[in-house]
């Protein structure tokens, strides 16, 4: 049994203690020590041995053993909430016909597994590999026909119009992310996140499925050139330069307006205070 | 005439002095005012910042109208900024793209009018209060506090007149509300609106006929009234705060000439140049992220200025009452926070010096001010109505809140309808008994002295803080202001036996002037003062004669 | 006066009144200054470094003279700027971000040199210049009643030979004359706008009009619009209306939003079979005062207003849930036409946008 030392059952002697002395000495952090190694052990053997290695040389193709791997993580991480058969239940809605790109935006921004049930999704820490969220897209792709993951030519956003893109973004996307995408207040505590780190594929992929409260821009109402035009402009704005100086946070007049209060009326109060004072 | 060197710029200057006086005779005005004497307190500089902000507005506003086209006329953009090359955007919206963007200094330009438009709001706010808690409104003020109102007024239509200029979404959104506002006037509503419109919202009059206000009408009126308000100050004297030396008859300070002058004229450069520094640093009113306005577009986060947040958030608070009778709709929703709530607001702080005077009867003039705990009703209405202001304040920001402290807008929103209700007489009920207390410190500070943190042991055994009387400078702070009574309805019939007529205010006058001054602290008279000097001696006397016969010397701890 | 006011002697009931108080109740003097034990006179004067040590006084002229200088300076580092820095080179800054370098350069020289030329006049008030308080005598500000008598009498003197009082005729009709005069302005303003009539009433929607997306202009069909979709739409006539008129008054009445819900969904509307398969159509303009009403909820069928935050149930006849808006959300009937694509029915039956007082 590992971990373990035998103690000799010896009585310790002046003269055997130098000898067995170190027999018996450990180190107040040999067990916690050897539990990392063995559990290390058996992990490395586990993920060596159990086809992890295996699974992401089949990561892309959509084939059988992606689905069959995409549904065990699936079981692992997702049915308690949606259901063994992604039927959805009380707490979660049906995944069935959702698509890939669902799974690739909520799983690959983090929001999914999601961190408090009783509050809106967020962006947050993610929890799988690449490997792994194309795997459980790939499964719930296999569910029902659904808005696929957009391919490399549809992201490529490089030559889109970048007026047109504003155009769109503020009559589609500004009443809810606000004129720069810096994030707005949505009914009972939802919001409409900041756009400053989203990535192309994922803001398609957003305007494409509808997030939780956000709507479904689809491709028949706005197509695929126009999502590229939109992605181009948020891609871009959010990085703009602001030649005024600090941006002050990109939300409008009330930063501005606090900015005054403290600082300028600030700096000139302090100033009066200075004049007035007797000089010594 | 002086004792250095007569020079040629000296001579010259001379030479200059007499022409004017010859034909102006300024000397006969110089010999009078030079000396002029202005005290000098921090607090009375707010006004100041207020002006010296106008001088900035005025002169960046003159750079600014050689630039911007005010026309609603549509163009196609082809500018320096990328974003928006090809885009059908406004004249106006247009020009303030060309100032910002191709006109050498011109962002610098526009950013110093924003950030002077938001500290001369700033400063005239922090004024009126230092104003209203000092009773500087009193007689003989009252017209220059008047004044000062329609000033306060005239620079929220004004500041919201020149940032909805250049045509962005952002003040475009706020036209339509204030259209739409206009529109829902019982009455007249509907005519006002396309009066001012020329037509239905957005039309093409507006922006040149706003124009005209922002850049003539409005900066022409507010110049008038600031020379008054000034003429006014400068003729009644300005007032000062009780202190050693000042009395209701004199004015302490420092001469207009060369003090003031350079302090004053110091500041006006200080401010000016604190507000470029802003405007090199600090971006404000980024017009192009915003795009040009298009009706059917809006950006979250939709607010107006911080000047006008309050109005705003009463009509965020305000439930949606609305009252539909005889084929005519009354929006109370949308006149209440928006005509109504200000009304009454602006009226109530013009009329305030004279409500106050009718409470107190008190005739006399004052130049003295009032520590706002010596009127501790008056006090408490003050930051009463500011927790009311800042709370509508809030409530026009709830959705940045909700964003950024992670709170539902709804409840943030039903939380402030209950809390506009409570916590303004909450506020007020702290801080009356805050300014009684603090006037009770006071009194107990005249006939005791402070506590100097010294502890003395006795040899009886018992042990005493010494106690230092305030030093004269202070005595004189502490006994300033008036401890008025409530009035009192006189009945008394008078040597004919003729019972005086009662007028129908009477009882109201009576009333108010008790919810005014029936709970007072009075101050120690002369003779309450001199008693509790002789007292203080005596008690220090006898611990002296203590020490002297005692056995063990006094120590700080008790032990040795 | 029937109410008691004060005009008691200090510490005898009704008020107490300021020590240093020398008026009577109605402000007027009653007697000379009188000395007061509890009035001492200004602080005692404390010398100020500079008036003491010669080298101070030097030090502080040169910090004055200093500032001074960076002030006269400035201006000329500025037309330096202006010239020759670019007005879209952009330069990184720390805790400021990329900025122009034309904005930040002539700010902060133009700001330094202003404050500092500020700085300068004060610190030369505080440190150099005298610093002794002055006491100066405040005047009464009403006139001497010689004064005032005097000003009475001529007054009265002018208006008896005017025969103002004498000749009524000549008052009536002037005080006629000078209340008519500002009534010129009542009817030169009349032209700054139309009436309103029915203008508020109607916008360009009609029958078989077709509902294009707001940016593209591309007709809908109602398989496009997928379940929990937004579309931003306008009228197909709007762009030739624009152009002919020049103006936007119509778009500010136009915009709608079209959104599908599943039958079951639907919990009523405005009026029957005025939407298409679930397809609803509403309008955009707040019926509160007037914003674009965009944000869409697409799982609770609520639409927000940024404004003022009314929200509306788009699944139950647009009526509001919450906010000060007190009306619902205006329903636009529509169908498809021939072609498929989805049309208007008609205009709206309402007024759409704030409420007005001749509403009904």
């Amino acid at each position: 049994m590992i971990g373990r030392s035998v103690r000799a059952d010896t009585t310790p002697t002046p003269s055997s203690v130098s000898a067995k002395l170190s027999a018996r000495r450990r180190h107040p952090f040999a067990t916690a020590l050897v539990l990392m190694v063995g559990l290390s052990v058996m992990g490395g053997l586990y993920s060596a041995l159990t086809g992890a290695g295996t699974a992401s040389a089949a990561a892309t193709d959509g084939g059988p053993q992606q689905i069959a791997q995409g549904r065990e993580l699936f079981l692992e991480g997702c049915a308690s909430c949606h259901g063994l058969n992604a039927q959805g239940g009380s707490t979660a809605p049906t995944l069935i016909g959702v698509g890939a790109a669902a799974v690739d935006f909520q799983v690959g921004t983090g929001r999914m597994p999601l961190a408090a049930p009783s509050q809106q999704a967020r962006r947050g820490p993610v929890s799988y590999t690449q490997e792994q969220i194309s795997a459980l897209a790939a499964y719930v792709a296999s569910l029902a026909p659904g808005p696929a993951i957009p391919s490399a030519e549809e992201l490529n956003y490089l030559n889109a119009n970048l007026q047109e893109g504003g155009e769109l973004f503020r009559t589609n996307c500004a009443q809810c992310h606000n004129f720069t995408g810096a994030g707005g207040a949505l009914s009972s505590g939802q919001f409409a996140p900041s756009l400053k780190v989203a990535t192309p594929k994922q803001i398609f992929e957003a305007m494409l499925t509808g997030p939780q409260a956000m709507p479904v821009f689809a491709n028949s109402t706005v197509p695929v050139e126009e999502k590229q035009a939109i992605i181009r402009y948020i891609t871009s704005i959010r990085s703009s330069p602001n030649p005024g100086g600090m941006s002050l946070g990109r939300l409008g007049p009330v930063s501005e307006g606090l900015f005054l209060w403290i600082v300028g009326l600030g700096a000139v109060t302090a100033i009066a205070v200075w004049i007035g004072a007797k000089s010594s | 005439m002086t004792t250095h060197e007569t020079g040629p710029i000296v001579k010259a200057g001379g030479a200059a002095a007499d022409y004017v006086d010859e034909r102006v005779g300024v000397s006969k005005f110089l010999k009078k005012n030079l000396t002029k004497v202005f005290p000098d307190h921090w607090s009375f500089m707010l006004g100041e910042i207020a002006l010296y902000s106008f001088i900035v507005l005025l002169l960046s506003g003159t750079f600014l109208a050689l630039f911007f086209k005010p026309s609603m006329t549509e163009v196609t953009y082809h500018g320096s900024y990328v974003y928006l090359d090809g885009i059908r955007m406004s004249e106006a919206y247009a020009s303030t793209l060309d100032i910002s963007f191709d006109v050498r200094g011109g962002l610098l330009m526009r950013q110093v009018h924003h950030w002077a438009a938001l500290l001369f709001m700033a400063a005239i706010t922090v004024h009126l209060m230092r104003v209203f808690f000092t009773g500087a409104f009193r007689k003989p003020r009252e017209l220059n506090w008047l004044i000062g109102n329609i000033l306060l007024t005239m620079g929220i239509l004004e500041g919201f007149a020149g940032y909805s200029l250049p045509d962005d979404l952002l003040s475009g959104t706020g036209l339509r509300i204030a259209q739409g506002i206009v529109q829902g006037i019982p009455v007249v509503g509907t005519y006002a609106a396309m009066m001012i419109f020329g037509g239905q919202f957005p039309g093409t009059d507006f922006i040149p006929r706003l124009y005209i206000v922002h850049v003539l009408l409005i900066p022409g009126a507010i110049l008038g009234l600031i020379t008054a308000h000034l003429m006014l100050v400068w003729y009644q004297k300005h007032t000062q705060f009780p202190g050693p030396g000042r009395t209701e008859r004199n004015v302490v300070g420092y001469p207009l000439f060369p003090v003031y002058t350079a302090k004053a004229g110091g500041f006006f450069f200080i401010v000016f140049g604190v507000t470029v520094l802003l405007s090199a640093v600090a971006s404000i009113n980024p017009v192009w992220l915003f795009g040009p306005y298009t009706p059917t577009q809006i950006t979250a986060g939709s607010q107006p200025d911080w000047y006008m947040g309050w109005l705003d958030g009463a009509l965020r608070l305000m439930p949606n009452v609305e009252i539909n009778a005889w084929g005519r709709t009354l929006s109370l929703n949308v006149f209440i926070p928006s005509v109504v709530i200000p009304g009454i607001i602006f009226t109530a702080l013009a009329l305030y010096p004279f409500l106050e005077q009718w409470a107190t009867g008190d005739k006399r003039e004052h130049h003295l001010l009032d520590r706002p705990r010596n009127m501790p009703t008056r006090t408490g209405i003050g930051t009463m109505s500011l927790a009311f202001y800042v709370l509508l304040w809030i409530g026009g920001d709830n959705d940045i809140i909700a964003t950024h402290f992670d709170m539902s807008i709804n409840q943030i929103t039903w939380a402030l309808r209950v809390m506009v209700f409570v916590v303004p007489p909450l506020v007020f009920v702290i801080t009356k008994r805050f300014c009684l207390a603090l006037q009770r410190r006071d009194r107990d500070k005249l006939l005791h002295g402070y506590e100097t943190g010294t502890i003395m042991r006795m040899p009886s055994g018992e042990y005493i803080e010494v106690h230092a009387p305030v030093s004269d400078e202070e005595r004189v702070k502490l006994l300033a202001g008036r401890v008025y009574r409530p009035l009192e309805i006189d009945r008394e019939p008078d040597e004919n036996g003729v019972r005086p007529k009662r007028k129908p205010l009477d009882a109201a006058r009576a009333r108010i002037s008790a919810f005014y001054y029936a709970e007072q602290i009075s101050k120690p008279t002369p003779d309450e003062l001199t008693e509790a000097e002789h007292h203080a001696l005596a008690l220090s006397d006898s611990y002296a004669a203590q020490v002297e016969s005692g056995v063990s010397p006094p120590s700080v701890d008790g032990g040795h | 006066m029937s109410v008691n006011s004060e005009a008691a002697a200090p510490g005898s009931g009704g008020d107490q009144h300021d020590a240093l108080d020398t008026q009577d109740a109605h402000g007027v003097e009653t007697s000379a200054h009188a000395q007061n034990p509890l009035a001492p006179g200004l602080p005692e004067h404390r010398l100020r470094r500079t008036d003491i040590d010669p080298r101070a006084a030097k030090r502080a002229e040169r910090q004055v003279s200093l500032l001074f200088a960076i002030g006269a300076l400035t201006p000329i580092i500025f037309f330096i700027g202006y010239v020759y820095i670019p007005n879209d080179k952009l330069i990184l800054i720390p805790l400021i971000g990329t900025t122009s370098a034309s904005n930040l350069f002539l700010g902060l020289t133009m700001g330094l040199g202003l404050f500092c030329i500020g700085a300068g006049a004060i610190h030369w008030a505080k440190k150099l210049m005298p610093d002794v308080e002055e006491v100066a005598e405040r005047h009464q500000i009403r006139g001497t009643d010689a004064e005032r008598d005097l000003a009475v009498a001529q007054f009265n003197a002018g208006v008896e030979s005017s025969g103002f009082g004498q000749y009524k005729l000549i008052r009536r009709t002037l005080i006629g004359a000078l209340a008519a005069t500002p009534l010129f302005a009542v009817p030169l303003l009349k032209d700054l706008g139309p009436m309103p009539a029915t203008l508020l009433r109607y916008t360009i929607w009609a029958k078989g009009v077709r509902i294009v997306t707001d940016v593209s202009l591309a007709p809908i069909k109602p398989e496009d619009i997928p379940f929990g979709g937004l579309v931003s739409c306008v009228p197909a006539n709007l762009a030739a209306v624009e152009k002919a008129t020049g103006t936007l008054n119509a778009r500010a009445k136009v915009p709608v939003v079209l959104v599908r819900l599943r039958p079951e969904e639907i919990r009523s509307q405005q009026g029957k079979n005025w939407d298409y398969q679930g397809i609803l159509c509403y309008s955009k303009i707040c019926t509160h005062v007037g914003c674009p009403t965009a944000l869409y909820d697409q799982k609770s069928h609520h639409l927000l207003c940024p404004c003022h935050q009314s929200t509306f149930d788009l699944a139950d006849s647009g009526h509001v849930v919450f906010g000060p808006a007190a009306r619902s959300m205006p329903q636009l009937a529509i169908t498809v036409d021939a072609e498929g694509y989805l049309v208007a029915q008609g205009d709206f039956t309402q007024p759409v946008g704030p409420s007005f007082w001749e509403r009904g």
